[in-house]
């Protein structure tokens, strides 16, 4: 029987019609539409700053609407920044093969010379300092000038692009450690038993003598601390605003080996001599995280400048890449030699100095692929060395195509094409500075000095609602609740596993939670319980035998069950 | 091999054509280059929050050397943004000057207390006192201590005054009624007379709808709010309160709602279609609540009071008051009123003062440059995103409460929880449903009439 169609929610036959919600039309997106989707997709990626909030689902019509404005003007800023992408004045500088032959590795130093401008040309130039070395460098954060201090006592600034010699100190004692402070105003000595900080003349300013036999040192602009370690394993951080010594903790792992910052979170991270390296806060006076990187001391670590991956080399002559987000090997190089020092520049290059050599590394991780699709690169983008001088230190100057190589001999400057970061943003650090901007810069960066307090793995905790404490408030209102060795016990019969095979899920989650080289706090305490547990099986099992043996036979009872 | 190094020659950072070598400053919007973006957000905001509290200075300036007795009326000129008019309790009326802070005109014009004072719209001042007259000068054009233009004699002393917007006539509170006179033609009898059949109480306040121009509003001192129609020449509405009102104000903006208020410490938004209910409670005062204004945007509220301090408020955004002010000199206050472009607030107090505040205390008057603009738009941005940080909320809250006004308030709190806590306690020894819980809005409304 044909059915006729009729306006009426009942059919002839006296069924009720279902009424189907409709979806959105499934015809292509016209050009137009997928264009400005495609845009918008680009933008996020870039400059959005993680997933939105679904307002779809909230209730309330307000907070929905307010939610929905705010989202919308989350968009637009990061469609707007987007399309300021046009101002960009430069472009990176490239290295790039021509034919299948070529290799970029194989470039030498001079053919790049007589390739890029004359000006950049210059800025490739060599100290020879073979007396008081080997040098250690460190560039300002704008890149502006340089540090060298030789380990016999030797410490020089100068505006290397002009090649004009700021100061020259020589302090007849050794030096471990040099670096800047927040400008070119003051840099820090670690010198033979204390920290010294001198100003851009060369004049001692202080003495920071609680800072004993430093080795390693880095500064933490936004906040304005020094951190140092030494000989002995301790941790200090000293702000450089107020002179106070926010904080001291003994790392307890014997003399550290390496020593670098996350510059995205202002996480410290030092290398151990059993090949651990272990992550630290001045909040907590235990390691946030250790990880176990090397087969034998760590020798030295750099992370990117958005904290997504960390490079270390160790006397294993290994050079791995972490993922410092969520603690996981990406991928293991072998270097001939141990790698003395690695540093990552802007741009992601990898430079690492090895015996005499130093090899700069490209995309060794990307920022847009997760760690399973990260390729292992077959061969270094470029090298330079292998002429007897024995590599201290590798330092990236920040804007620039330049690699700073700090050796026994003196002091290297190279031209990496395409390392630096083209564009710089001249409100935040400016290259191209004068006096009266750096005066200004260096007031209002004093203002927005960040606290101590505000260092955590996640820097952008600051304003998130603490869920965690909401929670616990709950739970304590809650009068019903189990508590101290209730809640233990309820604890672990959570994580017991009901089959009594030697695969408890405690078992369980160790093997499947995490890396086994990762051990963080939580995997302490599961590893903690199910000793306990296994501890407590054996007694009682024990136990057990003892009674049915009766008081006389107990004694040949078998130990261990 | 194809190979390109980034060059950046210094030249290219000039300014094409600045002589004076300043510097262009280019931007790259990449959060790689920029760390931490919400711990320094925070850290400006935190900032911006202590600069706005380093710099509230709420107090300006007394006005020339006051009065002699203390104020207990205030005038605001509608036509004009620095004049204001002032009566005090000796009958002395005068006349201020903003700009330069000083008294241009004054006059005695009653032997008694000036009990209510208004202008009109052509700019001269009807004032009216206890001594049964009231009284119309002409302060721009004449010189001081002049005689009035017109009077108007009543049979009991007058104790409010208000004017009509349009017409030329006013309305003027004696004893328990309310005579309306026709100001073109002086020295007459009242045209109309208004009151509530059964009332007996002096009415305390009166005040003119300035939209809906022929709805007048008044209290008394029998609790009663009552609302009068002219055009059926008859009171409309009723409803005596828990305590008594003392002032009354039309929001300009919306104009069917009013504040009162109260002896009881608080002020009441009406809505006047629906006196059973008030909008909103104010609370915050600790002593009665002696004068009320609505700035000319309807948007702030300022409330004199008993406990001699002024406090400010946002009505819609909030029950409790937005800032405090109060020195050392001053007396309990009598009267306030918000300035034309609602950015000051006048007080008068016991003290014979008339004193000169900010509407915003860290706000400060003169012309900014576009910098300083942006820098304070961005503040005030940053401000209200992140108020409710608990450090940022603490500091931008925090504020000095004279000792006296602390400790009353605290005891006003114990006071109040012990009464809640007896509500309780009867409410639990009493049968389920006996004794209903009244939400706080409709409290302190006893009844209502029609």
């Amino acid at each position: 029987m044909a059915e006729y169609e009729t306006s009426d929610l009942v059919r002839a036959n006296g069924q009720v019609k279902v009424q189907r919600k409709k979806g959105p039309p499934t015809a292509r997106l016209d050009p137009e539409q997928a264009a400005k989707r495609k845009r918008l997709q680009e933008a996020q990626k870039q400059y959005g700053r993680g997933q939105g909030i679904e307002t779809k689902s909230i209730k309330d019509k307000k907070l929905r609407g307010n939610l929905k404005a705010l989202e919308e003007r989350y968009q637009e800023a990061a469609l707007k920044a987007k399309d300021a992408e046009i101002l960009l004045e430069n472009e990176s500088g490239f290295l790039e093969p021509e034919g299948e032959l070529e290799r970029t590795y194989k470039v030498r130093q001079d053919e790049i010379k007589t390739d890029v401008a004359v000006e950049t040309a210059k800025k490739s130039f060599e100290l020879k300092l073979d007396q008081l070395g080997p040098y250690t460098a460190d560039y300002t954060r704008n890149g502006r000038d340089l540090l060298l201090a030789g380990r016999k006592g030797h410490v020089a600034t100068m505006d290397w692009r002009s090649g004009k010699l700021g100061c020259e100190l020589q302090l007849g004692e050794t030096i471990r450690d040099a670096k800047w402070l927040h400008n070119n105003q003051y840099f820090a000595v670690a010198q033979k038993r204390n920290v010294y900080i001198y100003d851009h003349h060369g004049v001692e300013i202080h003495n920071l003598d609680q800072h004993i036999e430093v080795t390693h040192m880095e500064f933490l602009p936004y906040h304005y601390l020094l951190a140092t370690i030494g000989n002995a394993g301790w941790l200090k951080w000293q702000d450089t605003s107020t002179g106070k010594l926010v904080m001291q903790m003994p790392t307890k792992q014997g003399t550290p080996t390496a020593f670098g910052q996350n510059p995205y979170n202002a996480i410290l991270h030092v290398g151990h001599q059993n090949g651990t390296v272990s992550l630290w806060s001045p909040n907590s006076t235990t390691p946030l995280v250790k990880m176990l990187c090397h087969r034998g001391p760590v020798r030295s670590l750099a992370v990117d400048r958005e904290g997504r991956y960390m490079v270390s080399t160790g006397q294993d002559s290994k050079m791995a890449v972490w993922d410092v987000r969520n603690f996981k090997p990406v991928h293991e190089y072998f270097l001939r030699q141990p790698g003395s020092s690695v540093a990552v520049s802007d741009r992601n290059l990898t430079a690492v100095g090895w015996g005499t050599q130093t090899t700069v590394w490209k995309d060794l991780f990307s920022k847009h692929r997760s760690d399973v699709d990260q390729v292992k690169v077959q061969s270094p983008y470029m090298a330079w060395g292998a002429q007897g001088q024995s590599v201290e230190r590798v330092r990236w100057c920040p804007f620039e195509d330049i690699l700073g190589i700090g050796h026994n001999q003196g002091f290297t400057s190279i031209i990496v094409p395409g390392a630096g970061e083209p564009n710089f943003d001249a409100l935040e650090v400016n290259p191209y500075e004068n006096a009266k901007q750096r005066q200004e810069g260096e007031v209002k960066s004093l203002l927005n000095k960040l606290q101590p307090e505000m260092i955590s793995l996640n820097p952008d905790f600051v304003g998130n609602l603490d869920k965690a404490s909401h929670e616990q408030r709950q739970l304590e209102k809650d009068l019903d609740r189990k508590t101290g060795v209730e809640a233990e016990r309820e604890r672990v019969e959570e994580l017991k596993n009901r089959g009594r095979g030697k695969n408890s899920s405690l078992r369980k989650f160790i093997r499947k939670k995490g890396n086994k080289n990762v051990i963080d706090e939580h995997k302490v305490r599961v590893q903690e319980m199910r000793e306990k547990q296994r501890q407590r099986a054996k007694e009682i099992k024990e136990g057990k035998q003892q009674e049915e043996l009766g008081p006389a036979l107990a004694r040949f009872a078998r130990k261990g069950g | 091999m194809k190979i390109k190094a980034l060059t950046r020659s210094a030249s290219s950072i000039q300014t094409p054509g600045a002589s004076d070598g300043s510097a262009r400053q280019p931007r790259n919007l990449d959060p790689a280059l920029h760390p931490f973006e919400r711990a320094r957000e925070y850290t400006r905001a935190l900032n911006a929050t202590k600069l706005e509290r380093m710099f509230a200075a709420p107090f300006v300036a007394q006005l020339g050397r006051g009065h002699v007795d203390g104020v207990y009326t205030l005038g605001r000129d509608p036509q004009s943004l620095d004049r204001f008019a002032s009566g005090s309790g000796d009958g002395v009326l005068k006349v201020w000057d903003l700009p330069s802070r000083d008294e241009v005109w004054q006059t005695q014009a009653h032997e008694n207390l000036v009990k209510g004072m208004c202008w009109t719209q052509d700019r001269k001042l009807l004032s009216c006192g206890t001594d049964r007259t009231v009284k119309l000068y002409d302060p721009y054009n004449t010189p001081s201590k002049s005689a009035p233009t017109a009077t108007w004699l009543g049979s009991n002393s007058f104790t409010a005054l208000s004017l009509h917007r349009s017409e030329p006539a006013f309305a003027a509170a004696s004893s328990s009624s309310i005579q309306l006179y026709d100001m073109s033609r002086p020295s007459t009898t009242p045209t109309q007379t208004l009151a509530w059949p059964t009332s007996i109480d002096t009415i305390t306040a009166l005040a003119f709808n300035q939209s809906e121009t022929s709805l007048l509003a008044s209290c008394a001192s029998d609790r009663s709010l009552v609302l009068y129609d002219l055009r059926t020449s008859s009171p409309l509405h009723r409803s005596i309160l828990t305590m008594s009102s003392n002032s009354i104000a039309w929001n300009p903006m919306e104009p069917f709602n009013f504040a009162v208020a109260n002896e009881d410490h608080n002020i009441y938004m009406f809505d006047s279609r629906n006196l059973s209910r008030a909008l909103n409670v104010l609370k915050d005062h600790v002593s009665a609540v002696m004068d009320v204004d609505f700035s000319p945007t309807g948007q702030e509220l300022v409330s004199a009071s008993y406990d001699r301090t002024l406090r400010l408020w946002t009505p819609q955004k909030s029950g409790h008051s937005r800032d405090i002010y109060h020195t050392k000199r001053m007396q309990r206050i009598f009267s306030c009123t918000f300035s034309g472009d609602s950015s000051y607030v006048l007080s008068g107090s016991d003290d014979g003062n008339v004193r000169l505040w900010r509407a915003n205390a860290s706000e400060r008057s003169g012309v900014r440059s576009a910098r300083e603009r942006q820098k304070l738009e961005y503040d005030e941005a940053l401000k209200e995103r992140w108020k409710h940080m608990p450090e940022i909320r603490r500091i931008s809250r925090h504020r000095h409460v004279p000792k006296v006004v602390k400790k009353a308030g605290e005891i006003k709190g114990e006071e109040l929880k012990s009464i809640k806590r007896r509500e309780e306690n009867e409410r639990k020894h009493s049968r389920k449903g006996q004794k209903k819980r009244r939400s706080e809005r409709e409290k302190m409304v006893l009844t209502t009439e029609q």
